[in-house]
């Protein structure tokens, strides 16, 4: 087993033992909360999970280079960017995702803009965001979060 | 209204997790029929998908302890009464510091970006919050961290908060000059 896992699990135990000291009830609540969020997000973890598995076993790595690899330029970034603004899934789906895209062929450029768009564009909340913070304000955000993550993966591109 | 809101918070996950089973139900199929007609690439789908599971599944649960325990003992108003009023560095960190705490996906952050900006707070940091909820997540972190590895995540952290900063700044002066171009009526 590799350190991280240790590490993550540690702190959650630790955590939750602090939590029941300080409040049993409310331990005992966030405990639910805990399982009712993992049953929640299981199905979706199978979906990514199966469809990581045909991903790596039927596309092979030339293809997938091809399309998000180091050489396929800036279209290929934009490409995926503009996948992961669309994307609607959790955030903590999509790194595994990424890292079977990187092992896959994509290059870091690529993964790094696909996580980013994911994570801070939200195509399919943007009713909601202007709803609740207007147009421009939520236009703004989204449009130039999408130029940022970008210039991330160029960067993260250029220095890893 | 609180009950209200709930019950409609959960008949939306339920909805949600039958539209989840239903897409599940459909590649399940997909992959059977393919695995089928392609004997040969059983092995590698069914070993890959085996070790992506073996590492989420060894993390998961962690996380959404964590998650749990955020939700339950960090009371929503917090925010608010925090944010609304800081400014400065000090203001910039505590939004994404605020922001980067383990507290349920994006669309919740929404009304309480909008109550900040009722409330006063700088643009600037109700985007740096905003954005901070978004991309900077500490269980979001942590599983960066297991999949993609340290010099990865660490280093996406630093670029990430660099230009949400950036942006965040921009976004803040924009809204200022076409708010101060709209005419006197809208500064005052």
């Amino acid at each position: 087993m590799d350190v991280t896992v240790i590490v993550i699990n540690a702190i959650a135990i630790i955590s939750f033992l602090i939590a029941l000291l300080k409040d049993k009830e409310k331990a005992k609540k966030s405990l639910l909360i805990a399982g009712k969020s993992f049953i929640r997000i299981l199905p979706m973890m199978f979906i990514i999970i199966i469809v990581i598995g045909l991903l790596l076993g039927f596309v092979p790595p030339e293809e997938i280079s091809k399309f998000i690899g180091n050489q396929s330029g800036i279209v290929g970034v934009l490409l995926v960017g503009v996948v992961g603004a669309i994307m609607h899934i959790p955030a903590l789906l999509s790194f595994p995702l990424a890292a079977s895209l990187l092992e896959g062929g994509a290059s870091v450029t690529a993964v790094a803009a696909f996580i980013t768009t994911l994570t801070m564009i939200g195509v399919v909340t943007l009713p909601l965001e202007i709803k609740e913070l207007g147009k421009k304000m939520a236009l703004l955000r989204n449009g130039i979060s999408f130029v940022i993550a970008i210039i991330i993966a160029f960067i993260m591109g250029t220095i890893l | 209204m609180k009950r209200q809101e709930k019950q409609k918070d959960e008949r939306k996950a339920k909805k949600g997790i039958i539209r989840d089973l239903i897409i599940l139900g459909i590649i399940l199929a997909v992959t059977v029929v393919l695995l089928i007609e392609f004997p040969d690439r059983r092995e590698p789908v069914i070993a890959t998908s085996w070790d992506f599971f073996l590492e989420m599944i060894l993390i998961l649960p962690a996380v959404m302890v964590l998650l749990g325990l955020f939700a339950v003992f960090v009371p929503k108003n917090m925010v608010v009464k925090y944010l609304g009023k800081t400014s400065g560095i000090k203001g910039i960190f505590l939004a994404i510091l605020i922001g980067a705490l383990p507290t349920g996906p994006l669309y919740i952050a929404f009304p309480i970006a909008a109550t900040l900006l009722k409330k006063g707070a700088r643009i600037s940091n109700v985007i740096l919050f905003l954005s901070a909820w978004a991309c900077i997540k500490i269980p979001q972190e942590m599983v960066e961290l297991q999949f993609l590895g340290l010099q990865f995540m660490i280093t996406r952290l630093i670029l990430t908060v660099i230009f949400v900063i950036i942006m965040a700044l921009i976004i803040e002066w924009i809204m200022k000059w076409s708010e101060n171009k709209g005419g006197v009526k809208n500064a005052v």
